[in-house]
């Protein structure tokens, strides 16, 4: 335990640096001269975020874009090649497929889960109970959802007890064992079931929250028009709360696309489980390929391009309003 | 809303039932429905806690009975211990995760990150919103443009960063810093605060701009700084946008894999836990005594934190938080 003294005088100096860091940014604000004092309001009170934001985020993306065309090293200029590598080689190109997989299954997955959940709750008796059970999942760490299911994936020898739910389950209705997390391409659908665990109680709060604020005086209307309830979810519930699904659909594809903690906690990667975010990580940090790591980062950026132009439409049209 | 209402007298005009017959399989199709959605909720709710339930049994159950049988056995035959819980935080031995450690990694890197992200998120985000500059619209979308944008564009050139410092040409103009041991703590703060201010902004901002403009108007007509404005005005009312952001900030990083992994690495003096059980994952998979316990070790916190903070979190999510 001779360790514990440093990390905790780290923390201590973590928090006064805080309080020194906000007290002088105070303090600058308070005592600016009156002349320009405007202007210093202004730049204590954002320049430091924003100079984190460039340091941070800005400066090295756009290095990261400048990288992915040039070699191992970063001394040689290679064109395209990193980028032909990406879309040519056998091991990469399961990688794409795998992360396209991911991306059409988990939000489609995982927001209709959540809905059907929250509407079959909605109204119930212990309904906030009902709620926490599925959402809890969110509070875990990826990690410790990925060894969750770990342990229900196990496999053991046919003649062995299982200690694996799945497996279990297997057995008792008289089927073999299955080795559900090394075995493609079926393993890549089973840690994709890990993601929509999680995500479901995301998609299941916000929908939740979208079918509470449908107006009662439509609702009773339809009721008293006697629908059933497949007619008032198809036509009532549905239309009023789709932007709230585009909304999470949109959220869960960009947490999918980076989902990198399930594959590399569960398989490493091995057994062609591979996605573009466990990939970026082996190439730039493990095998020291910067080139081609920085390449797939690029296409990680270019393939959520579209949601960032989309959204920031989406939200200059709502400070138009105003 | 009248496009929702619109389908629906239409509908209703179309699906006209014998009187007599309404009520009765008004009646039966309620039921039916209703029996579907229990069912439907019980195999959802049981599907969504099982797994969770079978690793915190099987954390409580002797190493032997985990390797002999299934957790489910625990019912017939409960042996309970603390013995896997000891080992893994506190035994020496190499093999096992002397998580501890790791645990008060994960504290002293999550603290700071989250007060510092606070402060500096709510500062700009009031300067976005209360001091008005040229430009303030732009700063703000492309503010949260960054939100989105994945924070793999920047590991590699920010680690880096902090590995050879800033160069022009040949000419170092900042050195590396040079950290030893704990002072590495530095850099996963550093790193951490970076990726989470364009969600923090972005969210304080949607709470701060609500304010009422009378209020910072009548103070500013007093001569109020905004400094003073900030502390008296402001802070107060933006306590619960701040608590949302706190759990939001507050579960990424302690759950966070990739970063920590990045800019701390296998040092057992500041890797957060969630790298030494991805890590006991990969090289001890079998070993679910330790990696049962360990991994409940690592959830008991944030589920905690989460339970009691619950209403500030869902309103977080409400307000629009997409992380990138």
């Amino acid at each position: 335990m001779n360790e514990t003294q440093p990390k905790l005088l780290m923390l201590m100096y973590g928090i006064i640096a805080f309080f020194a860091v906000v007290g002088i940014l105070l303090l600058v604000v308070d005592r600016a001269p009156k002349r320009g004092r405007e202007k210093v309001q202004l730049v204590a009170f954002l320049a430091p975020a924003l100079l984190l934001l460039a340091v941070g985020l800005l400066i090295p993306a756009i290095r990261t874009v400048i990288l992915s065309f040039k070699g191992p090293f970063s001394d040689t200029w290679v064109g395209l090649d990193n980028y032909a590598w990406m879309f040519t080689n056998g091991d990469s190109r399961r990688i794409l497929l795998n992360t396209a997989a991911w991306v059409v299954l988990v939000p489609t997955l995982a927001t209709t889960v959540g809905l059907l959940y929250a509407i079959v709750i909605d109204k119930a008796r212990g309904e906030a109970f009902a709620k926490a059970l599925v959402f809890m999942p969110m509070a875990i760490s990826l990690v410790g959802a990925s060894i969750i299911w770990k342990f229900v994936y196990t496999v053991r020898p046919a003649d062995d007890n299982q200690i694996g739910l799945a497996n279990q389950l297997l057995v008792l209705v008289g089927l073999e064992p299955y080795r559900f997390l090394q075995d493609p391409p079926w393993n890549t659908l089973f840690l994709i079931v890990i993601l929509i665990w999680i995500q479901a109680g995301f998609a299941m709060v916000i929908l939740s929250a979208a079918i509470k604020a449908v107006s009662a005086d439509v609702i009773e209307a339809a009721r008293l028009d006697g629908v059933n309830a497949w007619q008032m979810f198809r036509n009532v519930t549905l239309p009023s709360i789709r932007p709230a699904v585009v909304v999470v659909m949109v959220t869960i594809t960009i947490t999918t696309l980076k989902a990198f903690d399930i594959v590399r906690t569960t398989t490493g990667g091995q057994f062609e489980t591979g996605v573009v975010a466990t990939a970026l990580y082996d190439q730039a940090f493990v095998f020291g390929e910067v080139g081609k790591g920085s390449a797939l980062a690029v296409l990680l950026f270019v393939l959520v391009l579209p949601i960032v132009v989309y959204q920031v439409g989406v939200l200059r049209s709502q400070r138009e309003i105003r | 809303m009248t496009t929702a209402a619109a389908p629906v007298s239409s509908q209703s005009g179309a699906a006209v039932a014998p009187p007599a017959a309404v009520p009765m399989s008004g009646r039966v199709k309620k039921k039916l429905t209703s029996r579907f959605a229990t069912v439907t909720a019980v195999v959802i709710a049981v599907l969504w806690t099982v797994p969770t339930a079978g690793l915190f049994i099987s954390s409580f159950r002797p190493a032997n009975d985990i390797r002999a049988n299934g957790w489910w056995n625990f019912f017939t035959d409960p042996a309970v211990t603390l013995d896997n819980y000891s080992e893994v935080l506190f035994s020496t031995s190499a093999g096992s995760g002397q998580l501890a450690g790791y645990f008060l990694n994960s504290v002293v890197i999550t603290v700071p990150t989250v007060l510092f992200a606070l402060a500096l998120a709510a500062f700009a985000a009031y300067a976005i919103a209360w001091i008005p500059f040229r430009g303030a619209s732009w700063v703000f979308i492309g503010i949260f443009a960054l939100q989105i944008v994945p924070l793999q564009m920047a590991l590699v050139p920010l680690l880096r960063l902090f590995s050879e410092g800033v160069s022009i040409g040949e000419t170092n103009i900042i050195p590396a810093p040079e950290l030893i041991g704990a002072q590495r703590f530095a850099t996963v703060w550093f790193a951490h605060v970076c990726f989470s201010l364009p969600i923090g902004i972005f969210l304080l901002h949607n709470f701060i701009s609500e304010l009422p403009g009378e209020l910072m108007e009548a103070a500013r007509m007093d001569g109020a700084s905004h400094s003073r404005i900030f502390r008296q005005i402001v802070l107060p009312l933006i306590g619960p946008a701040l608590a949302s952001f706190a759990i939001f900030q507050f579960l990424w990083v302690w759950n966070d894999l990739l970063v920590a992994l990045i800019f701390a690495g296998g040092n057992p003096q500041v890797a957060p836990l969630t790298v030494r059980l991805a890590e006991l994952a990969g090289t001890r998979g079998e070993e679910f005594q330790r990696l049962t316990s360990g991994a409940f070790i690592s959830i008991v916190v944030p589920v905690i934190i989460f339970l009691a903070l619950q209403r500030y979190f869902v309103r977080g999510l409400l307000a629009g938080g997409l992380k990138g």
